[in-house]
């Protein structure tokens, strides 16, 4: 007996080549069991595997060979050369000046295309669309490239390494934002226009206090990667840690490296343990 | 203690009228102003040595030429076949990145396991959460600046790079899978007489399957992301050639460098954020 059960089942491409088994239970009624993907998905991955090593010359063996001279490096590092660190203080404050300003720089433009970009709040789909397709958009640009650019046309220095850490936190925070954004319970903002308030009065009491936690986490959160990212902004020329960086390799001087990686962690896991902190407290 | 409860009973069963809700409303200003001012003052201190110095004598030019090659992409380049045309660097890119994200995944699942709380003891656990710290710190850049000294420049030091540096957030993500993990389900498994390996391949195994694929896809997104500007330091990939044509002012090539780049991160974008929506939702 062919009953509706066995229609429950949606099939996709995959189950028109692969028929589904149809297992008969003891009081008559029948079911189907999808085939498996798992072959499939792995044979394409081994595929992917295939080319990937064709592509990339990938050789195991030679990086187990050579694996001492890697060994040798780390040696190195880790004996730092403590004296190195007056010299290190002064990139690294930059660095830590360069995250602060670009974090709020890119976080305050990011709060009004947020809410222009969520849904629930723009009642337009071009306006929404169009915002979110260029948010895509910067996102998909390395912090890198922008830094070069940055600092071809601004010149050297820490001005450029601020600027695109904000365009890269403005991309970021807001694509975070309107997606918290539209989570929102838009009840109150419902009665409070019923009660008489204008667009924006509604929005500044019912949703202000609802967005305000989720924005200051997701700029804390941001904040916490930029200061990983900044330190090497300085490789192409956009001020901070990265210039030092570059020097201690370009001269080999390991042991600086060291030091200045050493002093890199330090700042990034205490920063990193107080804006954890901050953000548990305000969830 | 009871007597506690009954009066605070009492107090939440009274009716408050709108007036008296109105007047016990959570008053949060001054934790606002705190923030702001908190802000206002580390904005200051990091505005202070961040100086604005105008465009650079060429800066005009540079900002002109990105955006007449983002206009007009040479299209040669673009569609080409060749080693230095842009679908094979973003092929290579690609392979960088699958090749690296598998690579960092595997070797992450011992990490995460060592680390994790309720597996094994505290201290030891906590040893190896600081060592995922530390790779995650240092920046991906220097890794390949040292890989490179492994691998001799080329993709393979991409790869390896890539690897070294997925662990620190794939481990992270794994770990909250593990200590997420239900161990009613292994317990009734003791009880039904199944034995160690029994209860890895039907009790942990289903648990973290699907969180670990769509952490694994998450990373593929970073990665691919990362993969292009490891190229900067020689380590394969679309990088190397982009930051080449910036430096050397051929905007057309830049153009369609860009265009390749953003169209390629946005398909994968949209393919990883659909696989993992349906990896959430158990499909």
């Amino acid at each position: 007996m062919d009953n509706e059960n066995t229609t429950l089942v949606k099939l996709t491409w995959f189950d028109k080549i692969f028929k589904p088994q149809i297992i008969t239970l003891p009081n008559g009624h029948s079911t189907m069991r999808r085939r498996s993907r798992v072959p499939l998905i792995l044979l394409l991955l081994l595929v992917a595997i295939y080319l990937s090593l064709r592509m990339t010359g990938f050789d195991l063996k030679l990086i187990i060979t050579r694996f001492d001279k890697l060994l040798d490096l780390f040696v190195k590092l880790f004996h730092p050369k403590w004296d190195f660190f007056s010299k290190v203080v002064g990139p690294l404050v930059d660095t830590v000046k360069m995250s602060i300003l670009g974090t709020v720089i890119g976080c305050l433009l990011a709060l009004p295309i947020a809410v222009l970009a969520s849904t629930n709040i723009c009642k337009s789909t071009a306006i929404v669309s169009v915002l979110r397709f260029i948010l895509a958009l910067i996102r998909t640009l390395p912090t890198l490239v922008i830094a070069l650019v940055c600092a071809l046309v601004f010149g050297l220095g820490t001005f450029a390494g601020t600027l695109a850490i904000s365009i890269f936190t403005f991309g970021i925070v807001a694509k975070m934002l309107y997606e918290s954004i539209e989570t929102i319970d838009m009840g109150p903002f419902e009665a409070m226009e019923a009660l008489g308030a204008n667009k924006f009065q509604a929005f500044w009491s019912a949703c202000v206090p609802q967005i305000l936690p989720v924005y200051l986490s997701h700029s804390l959160y941001c904040f916490e990667m930029n200061v990983r990212a900044s330190a090497i902004l300085g490789y192409v020329g956009a001020g901070g840690l990265g210039i030092t960086i570059n020097e201690r390799i370009g001269w080999r001087d390991y042991n600086g490296l060291g030091m200045v990686l050493l002093s890199l962690f330090v700042v990034v896991v205490a920063i990193e343990f107080f804006s954890e902190y901050l953000r548990k407290k305000l969830s | 203690m009871a007597e506690k409860f009954e009066q605070l009973d009492k107090k939440l069963d009274q009716k408050l009228t709108v007036a008296e809700m109105y007047l016990n409303r959570p008053r949060k200003w001054w934790i606002y102003t705190l923030i702001v001012l908190i802000l206002a003052v580390l904005v200051g201190w990091s505005g202070s040595s961040i100086h604005f110095e105008g465009l650079t004598v060429t800066g005009r030019e540079v900002a002109k030429g990105v955006i007449s090659g983002v206009t007009h992409p040479d299209l040669k380049l673009m569609f080409g076949t060749g080693d230095t045309d842009v679908p094979y660097l973003l092929l290579q890119t690609m392979a960088i990145a699958v090749l690296g994200t598998l690579i960092g995944a595997i070797l992450a699942i011992p990490f995460a396991f060592l680390a994790s709380t309720n597996i094994m003891p505290k201290p030891i656990a906590y040893l190896f959460r600081v060592l995922i710290l530390l790779i995650r710190t240092i920046p991906s850049l220097v890794w390949a600046l040292m890989w490179i000294r492994v691998t001799g420049p080329g993709a393979s030091c991409g790869v390896i790079t890539q690897s070294v540096c997925s662990i620190g957030m794939i481990s992270k993500m794994y770990i909250i899978a593990i200590e997420d993990l239900d161990t009613h389900i292994l317990e009734s498994l003791d009880a039904m007489g199944c034995n160690a390996f029994q209860k890895i391949r039907y009790g942990v195994i289903p648990q973290l399957t699907a969180s670990f694929i769509s952490t694994t896809i998450y990373r593929f997104d970073i990665n691919l992301k990362d993969a292009t500007t490891l190229g900067i330091v020689g380590a394969g990939g679309i990088g190397a050639s982009l930051v080449q044509c910036l430096n050397s002012r051929r905007w057309a090539m830049v153009g369609s460098f860009v265009w390749g780049l953003m169209i390629l991160v946005l398909i994968i974008e949209f393919i990883s954020t659909r696989v993992r929506k349906k990896l959430a939702r158990g499909a």
